[in-house]
């Protein structure tokens, strides 16, 4: 069991605690608020932190810490994970400290932001680690009381024995209890006596966030810091031939201009290394402003990539992958998608018997969807503080997954491990496109060649046009009706650039006895990565319109034909792996309608579409609300119906919910990232259309379904089945069916 | 570089730097104020947004060479402990996801009500459609711009 004690003026820990948390240590805003600040005043002599678990950190004035261990991008975990140990800790939540903890897998979990995965993979560990301390301190308590360790108990932070009159408060049991051995399996408290679980708490970081105060990457600032920014090539299928760097160099504040390779030749990337550009053009100076006006100084060569081979490892499983060489462009890969989904493609799950169903079929519904790429425009561009010495490397940067790029960086760096240190900061956004880590490799390459702490900074310009985008995608879905309008076959097939999208065991899998799953792929130089719930945010577009127009075609209620459908796989199920649970997923469509007043007379000035999905273990439906406002389609209400279990921060999940729905409306109208002759036709706000205030809905009405299921994911389930009501809600109001997103872009081109 | 005569949160400032700095970097570079928000560079995006004589401007697009003797107010001006009515409501309604574009969104709010104290939803809307918050937490902020106006 660690104890640490140091000794030192409070304004050096003030210091030490910045640099831990990457400027995130909030201590002391709480601790003023409730007035502790006598407590405080402890911390200027000596600081005793007695360690119980990796997780929690007590001081013997009852000062009582609790790290996040993940990072955070918005989703709240710098909240909502301290709350399940303090719930477990017995302790007063307003009175906790919350601190964002380093990077260390061995103590604080898996670290990794991503797949809706914070609050369930850390549900039970933090659960386990706020139990065990307690138990810790009442046996610390037991034994120095000498009383029987069954008849000592808590409360807010305090420890009782009854029968002797005996307390103390965690503070005072710290010291010894951090010197036991931690306890395994303690039981844990019943759901249904949670105290500070299932109970709205405000941000913890909401203060600093309203004052400004540093909590971003790019708000990093430390002495003799220069500033590295990359001109990477104009166009994808480019690469740096040459460049003279003679006039940039003359400019104020310019301190060096080099090329250098972000991967030698035969380097292994894993899975999340992807590149887009690896021969790098950096220029560093002093201040972003000088570094951004001397790159228009330079003189630089671009030339034609070739064909690229390269084996990716993703965690152990080896991957040939070809990056073609050319000039790609959106009208050319719509064409080619449509070329390819003609040719055979690979068969991902077939039930019954579909090609004779469809040949006997008394009507057979066809119709393909696509979608464009998409860029993230996280709201901070990329950007990474690195200091690389020959010893170690800090690095202090917006990043999801940190223990996934240490690796990447100990090769690259050759350093060991426990030479690196990376510090999570708060992410402005991070949406699948920070779990990627070439610009925390790029950062730490330029520190090590210009041998001083530097903050790598991507412009907007950058950021936009550097790839990782959403794939593009496309689907066609077929249904097969007999003499009856009863489906009784159906057949998705579906593609992408480069990845397709089709998860063939999800819902209508199950529901229908002849069902056939085929997916293809087309490679390009175009990077691609996850973006908030990927092949989910197309799936959910336009399987979700397909059934609607399928409900149409058969003259049902949309909602009445998919728990039909849920019925039926529930009774009598079809093939195996259906990986999704028949009973919650009707649920949301049920509360739903109901909260939504579906078919109600009041309601029928909207035009109404809905859609439900299943992705990242959570259930999520939504009605929307379209009317006309100013001649276009608008999204005034919607109404959402979640089931990802027990919702840990309420107030905060419906904050979550509402956004996907808002960036869920704002992608399906207006998002695109498309390219000619490989460059990227949109670099900046002006040209990607992002959702606004005013083009928000006027309410967006969250729903729980209440039940004690273990919590499942909240960050990406809700977005996508946005998509699919936004096409049935465009179809009732504009009576055109939309297959092409964005939506309006669609509707514009082809007006009625 | 240039010597100029900020006034910035009601102190003088001094910096020697090009005339052309926008001043968003100008105050978190050379002021160390880094509350003012990078997110685009061309005045679309709102992340920047400061006070110039008490109205919201995009500071990503305004030279220092052009503020002359205009005082500036930035998110660390607004109030030293959060406690501006706008401030507060932010936290009352617990607007921020990330939180990245959220001091520029405020910066705005606050201009918007100190010209006019009950805004209208049209003119909230009006007001803060040059803000993207990519997050969505688009309701909110108007919830919490409502909320301020009646605690003005």
């Amino acid at each position: 069991m660690e104890k640490i004690k140091t000794t030192h003026s409070r304004r050096s820990f003030l210091r030490s605690s910045m640099l831990a948390g990457g400027g995130l240590m909030i201590s002391f805003n709480w601790l003023s608020e409730f007035n502790l600040s006598d407590k405080i005043s402890g911390l200027d002599t000596a600081e005793q932190w007695n360690e119980l678990t990796g997780y929690i950190k007590i001081t013997p004035e009852n000062v009582i810490k609790i790290l996040n261990p993940n990072p955070e991008f918005g989703q709240n975990v710098m909240t909502s994970l301290p709350m399940i140990v303090a719930e477990e800790l017995d302790v007063e939540w307003q009175k906790v400290v919350i601190e964002m903890g380093p990077h260390d897998n061995v103590k604080l979990g898996p670290q990794f932001t991503g797949g809706s995965n914070s609050v369930r993979m850390y549900w039970k560990p933090l659960r386990d680690a706020g139990a065990a301390a307690r138990h810790m301190l009442i046996d610390a308590a037991a034994q120095t009381w000498n009383v029987p360790i069954e008849e000592v108990t808590t409360k807010a932070g305090m420890i009782y024995h009854e029968k002797t009159g005996k307390s103390g408060t965690y503070g005072d049991f710290a010291s010894k209890a951090s010197g036991l051995a931690i306890p395994k399996g303690v039981k844990l408290k019943d759901v249904q006596n949670f105290k500070v679980v299932r109970n709205s708490q405000k941000n913890v970081e909401g203060l600093k966030i309203v004052t400004g105060k540093p909590l971003f990457s790019l708000d990093h600032n430390q002495e003799g810091m220069l500033i590295a920014m990359i001109e990477h090539p104009p166009a994808f299928g480019m690469k740096l031939k040459s460049f003279d760097a003679s006039q940039t160099l003359k400019m104020p504040g310019i301190k060096d201009v080099f090329s250098l390779k972000l991967y030698e030749d035969g380097f292994e990337q894993a899975g999340f290394d992807t590149r887009t550009f690896n021969d790098l053009l950096v220029v560093v100076g002093n201040t972003t402003w000088e570094v951004m006006n001397a790159r228009k100084k330079l003189s630089v060569q671009w030339e034609p990539t070739t064909e690229i081979k390269e084996t990716k490892n993703m965690f152990g499983r080896k991957q040939d992958v070809v990056i073609p060489a050319g000039l790609e462009s959106s009208q050319s890969h719509y064409s080619k998608m449509q070329a390819r989904a003609k040719e055979p493609a690979t068969q991902l799950r077939k039930d019954g018997d579909p090609e004779t169903a469809f040949k006997n079929a008394a009507q057979v519904i066809e119709r393909t969807y696509t979608a464009p790429f998409l860029a993230h425009n996280c709201m901070e561009p990329m950007n990474c503080f690195a200091h690389v010495t020959d010893e170690k490397a800090l690095l202090v940067g917006p990043h999801q997954a940190p223990g996934w790029i240490e690796p990447t960086l100990s090769k690259i760096l050759n350093l060991p491990a426990d030479k690196i240190e990376i510090q999570m900061t708060r992410m402005g956004g991070g949406f699948g496109l920070r779990a990627y880590g070439h610009y925390v490799t790029e950062a730490a390459l330029i520190s090590k060649k210009v041998k001083a702490p530097v903050k790598l900074v991507y412009s907007r310009e950058d950021d936009m046009t550097y790839g990782i985008y959403r794939p593009m995608y496309t689907a066609t879905y077929r249904a097969a009706l007999d003499a009856n309008k009863n489906l009784i076959a159906f057949h998705v097939k579906g593609g992408g650039i480069p990845e397709h999208p089709v998860h063939a065991n999800r819902f209508p899998a199950g529901a229908v006895d002849n069902y056939l799953a085929e997916g293809w792929e087309l490679s390009s130089n175009i990077t691609v990565g996850a973006f908030r719930a990927p092949g989910s945010n197309f799936n959910a577009a336009a399987e979700q319109s397909f059934l609607d127009e399928l409900a149409e075609a058969m003259g049902k209620d949309p909602i009445e034909f998919r728990l039909e459908l849920l019925k039926r796989a529930k009774e009598n199920p079809v093939g195996k792996n259906n990986d999704y649970d028949v009973d919650r997923y009707a649920g949301v469509l049920k509360l739903v309608k109901e909260k939504s007043g579906w078919n109600k007379p009041e309601n029928k000035k909207y035009s109404r579409g809905v859609a439900a999905y299943f992705c990242h273990n959570s259930y999520a439906a939504h009605v929307v609300d379209i009317v006309k406002r100013d001649d276009q389609p608008y999204v005034e209400r919607v109404f959402s119906a979640i089931d990802c279990g027990i919702v840990i921060n309420p107030d905060a999940a419906t904050n979550m919910v509402q956004g996907a729905v808002v960036d869920g409306i704002g992608n399906a109208f207006y998002g695109r990232l498309s390219h000619k002759e490989g460059v990227a036709e949109q670099n900046n706000f002006n040209r990607y259309r992002m959702i606004r205030l005013r083009e928000a809905p006027k309410k967006i009405e969250v729903h729980f379904v209440e039940n004690d299921i273990d919590p499942t994911g909240l960050g990406e389930p809700p977005f996508p089945p946005v998509f699919g009501a936004v096409a049935n809600a465009l179809y009732k109001n504009t009576g055109k069916r939309l297959y092409d997103q964005p939506y309006l872009e669609a509707l514009n081109n082809n007006p009625a | 570089m240039a010597v100029y005569n900020l006034k910035v949160n009601g102190k003088s400032r001094q910096v020697d730097v090009d005339p052309t700095t926008p001043v968003l970097w100008v105050l978190r570079e050379h002021l160390n104020m880094p509350g003012t928000k990078y997110g685009c560079g061309v005045s679309m995006c709102g992340a920047c947004t400061i006070h110039l004589n008490g109205n919201a401007v995009h500071s990503c697009q305004l030279p220092v060479s052009s503020v002359g003797s205009r005082e500036i107010t930035t998110i660390e001006g607004l109030s030293e402990n959060g406690s501006h009515p706008v401030q507060k409501a932010w936290l009352e309604h617990d607007v921020a996801q990330c939180g990245y574009c959220q001091t520029g969104q405020i910066m705005t709010a606050a201009a918007l009500l100190r010209t006019n104290p009950n805004p209208t939803d049209a003119q909230i809307e009006a007001a803060m459609n040059g803000n993207i918050c990519r997050c969505g937490t688009y309701l909110r902020i108007k919830d919490a711009v409502k909320s301020a106006a009646k605690q003005k």
